[in-house]
């Protein structure tokens, strides 16, 4: 993402047919406490599906410890866009490991869904993460020689779906990832967007609580950046919950939610104020593909 | 997950790498093949010299010049038994007046000599025995005669030969009744010749020149009758007859000389085979541990060349069940297909060779070769697959 479209940068005429940049647009116009009061209603009553309470995590490198995160606490709810922003070296990733339920805190709590995950197994926690979570990668992580499909499947395979079952739900996901129609072609086959794709296809197969996305545009240009970020703020859309680990500030902005981290510390845990659509992106960068047009068009574009 | 899932997996990796695949198997191939050639062959000679000696008659005893324990415990087997003068013609003569209820005794001893008719030659067994020795010949005569008593007494040149002789010298269905060949330089009248017996222990058994064993000491230039055979008339009476021997040959040669009945024989041989044959499945066996000491290395190899895959399947949900079983299986998958292969190649081997020696391959043979591989494979497949499963995701995610 090196294009930096904001709402007051962008061209009249392109600005004025994006429905959700005009409720934007709006919202910056609030105050600060009436967005937040906002953004409170809009998480009432939600469950939370993911909490962690003053988590540390000390790594030990030749003797020397590394505090990587030092008393973290976030609660994530049903339905929520949250982006994990900080430089290189902030303990993004350390987090993310520990949310995913790959990796255990030095001290603290992580519990998903209520569930408090302290003393589980290794193989307990697979289990979780099989139900629980979807992962995206930076580097897409799909097997290679191993056609679209059938890594959509793998989560499922682990969770114990039979093979009709699976291969129908694998084709869903596909389909809602706009690549039912490369149900067999493998990595090899595909460009660096449509892999991403396949994997955000993977994380959704087994209807996670949270979908968990570290750098998922890192190695992306920044046109099928935008085509993920989409995806994601659609799937976002329709209800579920996802969480976005990020160095870039742009890519955080597309998320409703920022949790900020700098050496090990949360020091900033807001709404986002002018969040990007990035439909409106695809539009504004002049793109013709994967229905990004017609999605927005159908979202209000009266031509 | 469950058990076919797994082996899926496994399928696709093995195939994903065919020729890796192949020459990994190709140790365990080796393996098998040479356990089941060498067993087949063990098993087809045992199974030859029980009905070579069975056909014989139940009825027979063999005297052996020297001492042996009847239950092989002895350091050699049959002619040569451990110290003991050899026995002569003579000794045969006077067995023959002084034992009673038996048809005969025959002395035997062999050699091999170059036999030669015009331009041909063969390199054949001689065989020496009295007339009397069609009593412990299995063969049939196509044609004329075994030799009489007074070619026997009389030394004379005369042989009946076997098959590959006659097919050799008297090519194109020549008659050799009656031609004379040179055996040694030494002419000898062909009186008689055998059909073809088949299979053959030290060899052909039909590439072999019978003569009167007087014939042959003048051909060999040694007078020592390594063995002796006495038919006795009533199988009933074998006990009777061996004690006889014994106290008849006592003042020449004390105790120094076994007489066992065939059944003591074929025991002997057979646990002389058996021994070897175990001896050399054993060698086969090594060549197989070293066949699953290939499928462990390959298998380290793929365990760290597929790090990231397994911190994919760890991260979607994969317990260390899952991962052990998918690589455990595969390396099973390797060594059960090098099993299959191997004992086809090792039966196919044996089938080729059977016109050599001969091969019997035994049903056990074929499961335990199949289960020691598919054993070979567990084995070899677990440190490999323990490493896999208990990698950290986080580590074999990072992994490049
Ligand atoms: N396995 C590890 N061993 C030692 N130190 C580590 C390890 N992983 C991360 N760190 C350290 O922890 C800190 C946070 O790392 P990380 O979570 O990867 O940050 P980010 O993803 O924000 O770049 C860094 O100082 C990093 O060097
Ligand atoms: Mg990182």
């Amino acid at each position: 993402m090196t294009k930096k479209p904001t709402t007051d940068a962008l061209p009249k005429g392109a600005a004025d047919t994006g429905r959700s940049l005009a409720s934007q647009r709006e919202n910056a116009f609030l105050g600060e406490d009436r967005r937040r009061a906002e953004w409170g209603r809009r998480l009432d009553g939600r469950r939370t599906v993911l909490e962690v309470r003053g988590v540390t995590k000390v790594y030990q490198l030749e003797g020397i410890e590394v505090h990587a995160l030092c008393g973290v606490s976030v609660a994530i709810r049903e339905g929520e866009m949250v982006a994990i922003m900080g430089p290189s070296g902030s303990g993004k990733s350390t987090l993310m490991h520990i949310i995913g339920l790959l990796d255990r805190p030095t001290s603290g709590v992580v519990s998903i869904e209520g569930e408090v995950v302290g003393d589980l197994t290794p193989n307990q926690l697979a289990g979780l993460r099989n139900q629980h979570i979807g992962f995206v990668f930076q580097s897409f992580n799909l097997l290679a020689r191993t056609g679209a499909q059938a890594n959509v499947e793998l989560p499922l395979v682990y969770g114990g779906v039979s093979g009709s079952e699976r291969a129908r739900r694998a084709r869903e996901a596909l389909e809602r990832v706009e690549l039912g129609d490369r149900l067999n072609h493998t990595s090899g086959q595909l460009s660096g967007g449509q892999q991403q794709r396949v994997a955000i296809a993977r994380a959704l197969v087994t209807n996670p609580s949270i979908v968990l996305a570290d750098e998922p545009t890192g190695n992306l240009d920044s046109r099928s950046g935008v085509e993920v970020m989409g995806i994601l703020q659609d799937l976002n859309a329709q209800g579920i919950t996802v969480v976005i680990v990020t160095h870039d500030a742009n890519v955080a902005r597309h998320a409703r939610r920022i949790v900020e981290l700098r050496d090990g510390e949360i020091v900033r845990d807001e709404p986002v104020p002018d969040r990007l659509d990035a439909h409106d992106e695809i539009i504004q960068l002049g793109m013709n593909t994967v229905g990004g047009v017609e999605r927005a068009r159908a979202a209000g574009d009266p031509a | 997950m469950n058990f076919t899932e797994s082996f899926r997996i496994a399928i696709r990796a093995v195939f994903a790498n065919k020729v890796r695949s192949a020459l990994t198997m190709l140790g365990v191939i080796i393996g098998v093949a040479a356990v089941i050639l060498l067993v087949a062959i063990g098993t087809g000679v045992q199974g030859e010299v029980t009905s070579t000696v069975e056909g014989l008659g139940s009825n027979l005893l063999f005297i052996f010049p020297g001492k042996q324990s009847t239950t092989g415990g002895g350091s050699s087997f049959g002619p040569g038994m451990s110290g003991g003068k050899p026995f002569s013609l003579s000794d045969a003569q006077y067995l023959r007046t002084r034992l009673q209820l038996i048809d005969a005794v025959v002395p035997v001893a062999s050699g091999a000599g170059n036999a030669r008719y015009q331009n041909r030659n063969d390199y054949a067994t001689l065989s020496g025995t009295t007339d009397q020795g069609t009593l412990v010949v299995s063969a049939t005569l196509g044609a004329g005669r075994f030799f009489n008593r007074s070619e026997n007494d009389a030394a004379s040149r005369v042989g009946v030969i076997g098959y590959t002789v006659k097919t050799s010298l008297f090519p194109n269905g020549e008659d050799p009744l009656g031609r004379v060949i040179t055996i040694n330089g030494q002419r000898f009248t062909v009186i008689g010749w055998y059909t073809k017996v088949g299979g053959g222990l030290s060899g052909d058994q039909d590439n072999v020149i019978r003569v009167p064993i007087s014939a042959l000491e003048s051909l060999t230039g040694n007078s020592r009758v390594p063995i002796m055979l006495v038919k006795v008339t009533n199988t009933s009476d074998i006990d009777l007859v061996r004690a006889q021997i014994k106290r008849v040959l006592a003042p020449k040669f004390s105790d120094q000389i076994t007489v066992m009945s065939q059944d003591q024989t074929l025991g002997i041989f057979n646990q002389l085979l058996g021994t070897l044959t175990v001896m050399l499945a054993g060698i086969a066996g090594i060549s197989l541990l070293v066949g699953g000491i290939g499928i462990m290395n390959i298998m380290l190899v793929s365990v760290s060349e597929r790090t990231r895959e397994i911190g994919i399947r760890k991260a979607v949900g994969a317990r260390t069940y899952d991962i052990l079983s998918q690589f455990v299986i595969e390396a099973m998958m390797l060594s059960v297909l090098g099993g299959v292969f191997g004992i086809a190649v090792g039966a196919g081997g044996a089938f080729a060779l059977s016109g050599l020696v001969p091969t019997t391959v035994t049903p056990w043979a074929v499961a335990i070769a199949f289960f020691f591989s598919a054993g070979v494979g567990i084995f070899f497949g677990v440190y490999p697959a323990w490493k896999a499963s208990k990698l950290d995701p986080i580590v074999a995610l990072r992994y490049e």
